[in-house]
């Protein structure tokens, strides 16, 4: 059943759309693909020429809610899961988009954009992942 | 000219994780909970990405070098194999546990949030320990695939 108190759908398209303008910019500007696991790993494994614009795409993610802001009122977060959740979840998302890489932007957004089979398996895997996981936590644990 | 553009991409790409309302874990959870009220913005927001992606894939496949300068640095691993699939699995458990996925952590993290700021130090060990693994485990190999 759907949840409509918290079904926000004209500003998750809207949202959406401003996403994959920031992959299409990129993509034909750039000349790269916006994944954003991947952007940041690299800066784990340096390399010469490589570095520059990893630093400022990421420094303008984290700026971003400042910007935001100032435009804005910025939504709130609610962050259910405890400390070592978070720590045990940080490991695995950090670990995972490596080993696979990719994550919700690289193979969700762009790899589904460009119709690699790839990147929809990889989607596949992480949607079918986190919704047994919620299962369990909510459901089975609760 | 690269960086300064990555930069303001970097900034439009977060407005729109917090436009769509990604940067808040509830949202994330309340789209995996397909037993509970289930929330479906998630899906929409990859559709409203999708659809202009989808675009700019075509118009980019008909260029070999980026606006900018540089050639087109596309992926260019097609192999659907062990990596993909249990990185991908590993990686699904954890977002279903905290909510977050890497980009709404940096934009959380930027926001500075305080449990965004500890998943975020934990996701970068993460991806630490596995370039850790990958000296070890694979030491000639490098410029794995970035996307």
């Amino acid at each position: 059943m759907i949840d409509w108190p918290h079904f926000t759908p004209w500003s998750a398209l809207a949202g959406g759309v401003i996403i994959g303008a920031a992959a299409a910019l990129f993509l034909l500007l750039n000349g790269r693909i916006a994944g954003i696991s991947g952007i940041l790993g690299g800066l784990l494994r340096p390399m010469p020429g490589d570095m520059a614009w990893r630093v400022a795409f990421v420094v303008g993610l984290l700026f971003s809610p400042a910007l935001y802001g100032l435009f804005a009122r910025l939504p709130g977060a609610t962050i259910e899961a405890g400390y070592p959740v978070l720590i045990l979840a940080g490991l695995l998302v950090g670990a995972g988009t490596r080993y696979g890489s990719g994550c919700t932007s690289g193979h969700g957004v762009c790899g589904l954009s460009r119709l690699s089979p790839r990147s929809l398996v990889a989607t596949a895997a992480f949607m079918a992942a986190g919704f047994v996981t919620v299962f369990i936590v909510r459901h089975l644990l609760a | 000219m690269h960086s300064l553009s990555a930069f303001f991409i970097g900034v439009l790409f977060g407005a729109g994780l917090i436009v769509s309302g990604m940067t808040d874990p509830s949202k994330i959870i309340g789209f995996l909970d397909l037993a509970g009220a289930w929330d479906p913005s998630l899906a929409l927001v990859m559709a409203g990405a999708v659809i202009v992606g989808l675009v700019a894939f075509r118009v980019a496949r008909r260029r070999t070098t980026a606006i900018l300068g540089g050639t087109m640095k596309l992926p260019a691993d097609r192999q659907i194999d062990r990596r993909l699939i249990l990185g991908s699995l590993a990686f699904g458990v954890g977002w279903g546990l905290a909510g977050f996925c890497p980009g709404p952590a940096l934009v959380a993290f930027g926001a500075g949030y305080d449990k965004a700021v500890v998943f975020f130090i934990a996701m970068l060990a993460g991806m630490a320990l596995y370039e850790i693994a990958e000296r070890i485990l694979r030491p000639r190999e490098t410029g794995a695939a970035a996307e």
